[in-house]
C-alpha cells in the first residue's frame, strides 16, 4: 500500500513500541538509553489507557505478600527503585494496612510473615498510633501495620519517560494507531499505521517490534496470527475530593473490591474492583459497583459517604494467563509476562510485554529490552534503574505542597486559571505550546485541568480560550473541544452525583447551559 | 474523628462570594484571599509542614464565613492553618508578647504612666518597631492604671437582687475601667447584681496568632471560674464583641475543645447589649431614658456577625430620646484584634479601615459608636473621633453620669487614650 505522505512514507527503528502506557514508554526509554533507535506509536494520548486509570499506588508488595509473593518482591524493589529515579512522581506517604472489624485479626500474622519472607517492610503499631496518624480512620480497627506504599502520579511519570527517551533520540507519537503488522514470512518487520491526527498513513520498519499494548496485546499480537491470551479485568475507582486519609490505607486481609484508600495529589481515591470485561474498550461503571466502593469506604473511614466525591473511572488491568480460564480475576498473578513469538509461535521480530502492575513497569521494560538484545546483536546494559527521568534528577520526592509552594513569593502576581488545581495561565499556555495539542484533554492529563471540586465548571471554558488565542484551533475546534471535554468529564460525574457534587453540577450546568448555551455553540 | 470545619470545604461550590467581600485581599496583593487559603488551599494541606505562609494575611475578621451561602467555615479553616504553620516555624516572639494582653496588662498598670509617656514617645515606638515588629503608628490603648478588677473588688451591689455574672474582658480591666463601671451602673438600675468573677484571658489574641496550645490553656481557666455560676443558670454578660465569641463559639469550633464546662459557659455567654436588648423584648428594661440630642455614626464590628444576633446596640439605642444613630455599612475597621498592631500590616490594617474612617468623617460627628474595644481604638486613630461602646450612651441617657459619684464626667474621658 501505498503511504500519502512521501516523507514519512517510510521510518526506520531498531525498536518499534506499541502502546503508550507506562510500560511502553518505559520499553522505549530502555532502548534509547542503550543506544537503539526507536519509536513508539499509541493510538491515543500517552498514558490514556490502564495507566492513566490506575489508583495511583506505588505498591510496597504488602498487597501481594501473602497470595503473590513473586509479584511483592517485584514491587518492593522496583518501589525502591522509582523513589529514586521517579522522585518527582512519587509521594512519599507511606501505607497503613489495618484489620477492621470486618477483616480476621489473626490474617495480620500472615502478612507480617508474607512481607517478611518477601522483603516487603512491615511493622506492626499500635492502634493508637495508627490513629494518632490517620485520626479518621475507623476508631474500632484492631491491628496496624506500616508499610513503605507510596503515591504514584501516572501522567508525570509516563511523561517523564516520553521525554527522556526523546533526550535519547526515540519518537515519541501519540495518536498513531497500529492497522496491521508487517509481516516478512515467520519475521515481523515492522507495522502500518496511521496519524489519528492528519489521517496520513505510513510504514515503521524496525528489527524488533515490541507489543506493549496492555489489555490490548491480543489485539495486537492477532495482527501476525500470535495468540496473547491476556483478558481484561476492569476496577472502578472513585475521587473524594480531598484526602480523607494522608497515608495509603488498605485492608489487612486478602486483596478484595474496595479495601483501598489513598492520596493521590489533592483528592483520595477509592478503589477497586475487579471484573473480567470481554473487550477493554468497553466499561461500563455500574451504580451497584459505586455503592459497593462507597459502603467499602465507610467501613475505612466512618462518615465517608457523607464526603464529598467527585469523579469516577473506570480502568482494565491487563490479566495474563497462559492456559487455563480462571473464574476470579483477583487469582491471576500480578507479576508480568514477556512472551518471545519466536519461541511460541516462530514469529521473529516480536515481543509482547503484558501483565504487571504500573509499579512493575521499569522492570518489565528491562526484560522486553534485554529479550530485544539477543536479536539486535548481543547484551547491553540497563540503565533505567540508575538515570533519573526527566524532571526528577534532583530526586527531590512530590509534595502535595507544591503547587501552594510555588504560589506563595508573589500570590496574586498571576491569574489563575483553574483555581481547584492551581494551574497559572503561563503553564497552562506553556503547557498547549510544549504538546502543540488541540485538545482540552489531553492538557487535562498533564497539568490536571479540570481534575478539582468544579470539575471544569470555572476554568474549562477559560482554557478553550486559552487554546483558541494561542491559534491551536479556530473558533469551531475551540468549541469542539469544549464539548468533547464536557462530554467526557460528565461520564465520571454522574455515576456519584448526590450532595455537594450534585449542587455543584447544578451551578456548573447554569452557567454551561443558561450563561455559554453549549449545546449551540458553532463547531 | 469528625473534622466539621475542614470537611465543611467540601461545601464549595467555588462561587467567589467570600471572594468579593473579603476586606483584605481587596487591599493588598500579599493576601490571596479567603476561597485560595480556605478550601483551595486546604486541600494541599498534607500531614507536613503547609507551603503557604501568605494565609497569615488573614485577618481573621470572619465576614467570608458570614457570606458563605454553601456554609464553608472559610475563617475557621484559615485559623487552624496559620496555627499550624507557626506550630512547625515557632510563634515569633512579638506575636506571643501581643497575644498575652493580662501579661502586657500586668506589667503596664503599676508603672501606668511611665508605661503610657512609652506608648506615645516616637522615639520609644520608633525602636519598639525596629526591635519587635509593633508598627509605630499602630493605636496601642493607655494603662488605667488601676484595673476594673481592683475597683469591683470594693463595689458593693444591691444584695438579694437576680444575678448576673460580668466577663469584663482585658480591655476593660486594664485600659478601659470606667466602661466597666458604665456596664455595672446600667445592670444595676435594671434591679441585677453584678457578680465580677476573678477572671483572665479568653485567649483568642492567642488563637489568632497561631498558639492554639496556649490559647486552650487560657481558655479553660477562663471556663473553670466561669462555669460554676453558668451551671448555677446564671447570665453571662460581655461588653468585648471577640471575647463573648470566643467562649460561644470559637473554642469549640476553632480549637476544638470538646468540655461540659465550656458547653455551658456557652450557652449562658450573652453579648452585652444581646442581653439587654432580650431584657427590653420580655418588657424587663427600664426605658426611663433622658433626651440625648445627638447623632452618632454606629459600627458593628465584624466580629458581631459571629454571634448571629444582628445589632442589637441599635436597637436599644433607638429608645434613646433625640438621640439618632447613623448606621454605618462598611465590613470591617481593618485592626482584627492583633493584626493592625503588626509592623507589615499595619497598612493594610489602615486600607481595610479606610472606607469606614471616612464614612465616620463624613458625619461630622465628634463621637462614633462601636461595640469591640480594639475596633474603637482603630476608629480613634483613623478618624481623631472619639468613639465608645453603646453603653456609654446608655448609661448617659439613663442619666447614670449625673447621679455618679464623681458628678460630671466627660463622656470622651470614658474610654482609652489612644496612642499613634
Amino acid at each position: 500500500m501505498a503511504a500519502q505522505n512521501p516523507s514519512l512514507s517510510s521510518l526506520e527503528a531498531d525498536v518499534l513500541v506499541i502502546g503508550g502506557g507506562s510500560t511502553g514508554v518505559g520499553v522505549a526509554r530502555d532502548a534509547a538509553l542503550r543506544g537503539f533507535s526507536t519509536i513508539l506509536v499509541e493510538r491515543r494520548d500517552l498514558a490514556d489507557g490502564t495507566t492513566g486509570r490506575f489508583h495511583g499506588l506505588l505498591h510496597s508488595g504488602g498487597r501481594y505478600a501473602v497470595k503473590d509473593p513473586s509479584a511483592a518482591r517485584e514491587c518492593i524493589a522496583e518501589n525502591r527503585i522509582l523513589r529514586v529515579t521517579a522522585a518527582d512522581c512519587v509521594e512519599d506517604t507511606g501505607g497503613l494496612f489495618v484489620s477492621t472489624p470486618w477483616d480476621d485479626p489473626e490474617y495480620g500474622d500472615q502478612f507480617l510473615e508474607g512481607c517478611r519472607a518477601t522483603g516487603v517492610p512491615a511493622e506492626e503499631i499500635p492502634v493508637a498510633e495508627a490513629l494518632r496518624r490517620e485520626p479518621r480512620v475507623n476508631p474500632d480497627i484492631r491491628r496496624a501495620f506500616l508499610v513503605p506504599d507510596a503515591a504514584l502520579d501516572p501522567w508525570k511519570l509516563v511523561w517523564g519517560c516520553a521525554r527522556s527517551a526523546e533526550e535519547h533520540g526515540a519518537r515519541i507519537l501519540p495518536y498513531h494507531r497500529v492497522l496491521d503488522l508487517e509481516v516478512d514470512g515467520d519475521r515481523v518487520v515492522g507495522a502500518h499505521v496511521r496519524s489519528e491526527r492528519s489521517g496520513e498513513e505510513f510504514r515503521i520498519h524496525a528489527t524488533v517490534v515490541i507489543n506493549a499494548a496492555g489489555a490490548w496485546a491480543g489485539q495486537i499480537a492477532e495482527l501476525a496470527h500470535c495468540a496473547v491470551n491476556v483478558r481484561a479485568g476492569m476496577g472502578l475507582m472513585i475521587a473524594m475530593n480531598h484526602r480523607l486519609v494522608h497515608m495509603c490505607v488498605n485492608r489487612c486481609k486478602r486483596p478484595a473490591d474496595g479495601d483501598i484508600l489513598l492520596p493521590l495529589r489533592t483528592a483520595c481515591v477509592i478503589g477497586t474492583t475487579d471484573v473480567f470485561v470481554p473487550d477493554p474498550d468497553q466499561t461500563e461503571i455500574r451504580q451497584d459497583d459505586i455503592d459497593l466502593l462507597l459502603d467499602e469506604g465507610e467501613k475505612l473511614v466512618p462518615g465517608f459517604r457523607q464526603a464529598r466525591a467527585l469523579h469516577a473511572w473506570a480502568g482494565v488491568r491487563p490479566l495474563f494467563e497462559d492456559t487455563a480460564k480462571v473464574a476470579d480475576t483477583r487469582d491471576v498473578t500480578r507479576s508480568h509476562a514477556l512472551l518471545d513469538h519466536s519461541s511460541r509461535e516462530g514469529i521473529a521480530g516480536f515481543l509482547t510485554i503484558t501483565g504487571g502492575k504500573t509499579t512493575t513497569f521499569r522492570l518489565m521494560a528491562e526484560a522486553a529490552v534485554d529479550a530485544a538484545c539477543e536479536q539486535l546483536g548481543g547484551p547491553r546494559p540497563c540503565t533505567t534503574a540508575e538515570v533519573p527521568l526527566a524532571g526528577s534528577e534532583s530526586h527531590t520526592l512530590y509534595q502535595i505542597s507544591h503547587r501552594l509552594a510555588a504560589r506563595e513569593p508573589v500570590p496574586q502576581s498571576e491569574e489563575i486559571i483553574c483555581e481547584c488545581e492551581l494551574i497559572t495561565r503561563s503553564r497552562l499556555e506553556d503547557t498547549i505550546k510544549q504538546r502543540d495539542t488541540t485538545s482540552l484533554d489531553d492538557i487535562r492529563r498533564l497539568l490536571r485541568l479540570a481534575m478539582g471540586p468544579c470539575q471544569g465548571g470555572f476554568c474549562i471554558y477559560r482554557a478553550a480560550g486559552i487554546l483558541h488565542q494561542g491559534g491551536q484551533v479556530d473558533h469551531a475546534g475551540a468549541n469542539q473541544t469544549l464539548l468533547d471535554f464536557l462530554e467526557e468529564r460528565w461520564k465520571g460525574v454522574h455515576p456519584i452525583l448526590h450532595g455537594d457534587q450534585l449542587r455543584q453540577a447544578r451551578l456548573d450546568d447554569w452557567i454551561f447551559q443558561g450563561i455559554l448555551d453549549v449545546e449551540h455553540l458553532p463547531v | 474523628m469528625n473534622d466539621l470545619i475542614r470537611d465543611s470545604l467540601d461545601h464549595c461550590v467555588k462561587c467567589t462570594i467570600c471572594e468579593t467581600y473579603c476586606p483584605v485581599s481587596q487591599v493588598t496583593p500579599l493576601f490571596p484571599g479567603p476561597k485560595y487559603v480556605g478550601p483551595q488551599a486546604e486541600r494541599y494541606r498534607g500531614a507536613g509542614p503547609s507551603a503557604d505562609s501568605s494565609v497569615d494575611y488573614c485577618s481573621g475578621c470572619g465576614i467570608c464565613t458570614q457570606v458563605c451561602p454553601q456554609d464553608v467555615k472559610i475563617a475557621e479553616i484559615n485559623s487552624r492553618a496559620r496555627a499550624k504553620l507557626w506550630e512547625k516555624r515557632g510563634v515569633p516572639l512579638r506575636n506571643q508578647m501581643i497575644a498575652r494582653p493580662t501579661v502586657i496588662g500586668r506589667l503596664g498598670t503599676p508603672v501606668a504612666p511611665l508605661a503610657n509617656w512609652a506608648l506615645h514617645n516616637r522615639a520609644v515606638r520608633g525602636l519598639v518597631q525596629s526591635l519587635v515588629g509593633i508598627h509605630r503608628d499602630a493605636p496601642m490603648p493607655s494603662f488605667a492604671g488601676r484595673t476594673f478588677q481592683s475597683r469591683a473588688r470594693r463595689h458593693h451591689g444591691p444584695a438579694g437582687a437576680p444575678a448576673v455574672v460580668y466577663f469584663h474582658g482585658c480591655g476593660t480591666n486594664y485600659y478601659e475601667p470606667l466602661v466597666g463601671e458604665m456596664v455595672v451602673a446600667v445592670l444595676e438600675h435594671n434591679g441585677f447584681r453584678v457578680i465580677v468573677p476573678p477572671q483572665d484571658c479568653c485567649g483568642l489574641p492567642l488563637q489568632s496568632n497561631g498558639n492554639f496550645p496556649a490559647a486552650r490553656t487560657y481558655v479553660r481557666r477562663l471556663v473553670d471560674r466561669l462555669a460554676p455560676h453558668a451551671r448555677a443558670g446564671l447570665p453571662i454578660v460581655s461588653n468585648s464583641t471577640s471575647c463573648g465569641l470566643m467562649l460561644k463559639r470559637e473554642a469549640h469550633e476553632i480549637l476544638g475543645i470538646e468540655d461540659a464546662d465550656l458547653k455551658v459557659v456557652s450557652e449562658s455567654m450573652y453579648d452585652l447589649c444581646e442581653f439587654l436588648l432580650r431584657l427590653h423584648d420580655r418588657g424587663e428594661l427600664r426605658t426611663d431614658f433622658t433626651s440625648l440630642p445627638m447623632t452618632v455614626p454606629y459600627h458593628a464590628p465584624c466580629q458581631q456577625r459571629g454571634h448571629g444576633i444582628g445589632k442589637p446596640a441599635l436597637d436599644l439605642l433607638a429608645l434613646v430620646p433625640d438621640l439618632h444613630m447613623i448606621e454605618l455599612d462598611v465590613d470591617c475597621c481593618g485592626i482584627a484584634g492583633t493584626y493592625g498592631l503588626k509592623k507589615e500590616k499595619y497598612q493594610i490594617s489602615m486600607a481595610v479601615g479606610e472606607r469606614l474612617f471616612k464614612d465616620i468623617t463624613a458625619t461630622g460627628s465628634d463621637l462614633a459608636a462601636c461595640d469591640s474595644e480594639t475596633c474603637r481604638w482603630q476608629i480613634t486613630h483613623g478618624t481623631g473621633v472619639k468613639s465608645v461602646h453603646p453603653i456609654e450612651l446608655l448609661y448617659r441617657a439613663y442619666g447614670l453620669d449625673r447621679r455618679a459619684r464623681a458628678g460630671s464626667v466627660s463622656l470622651e474621658s470614658q474610654t482609652a487614650r489612644v496612642s499613634g
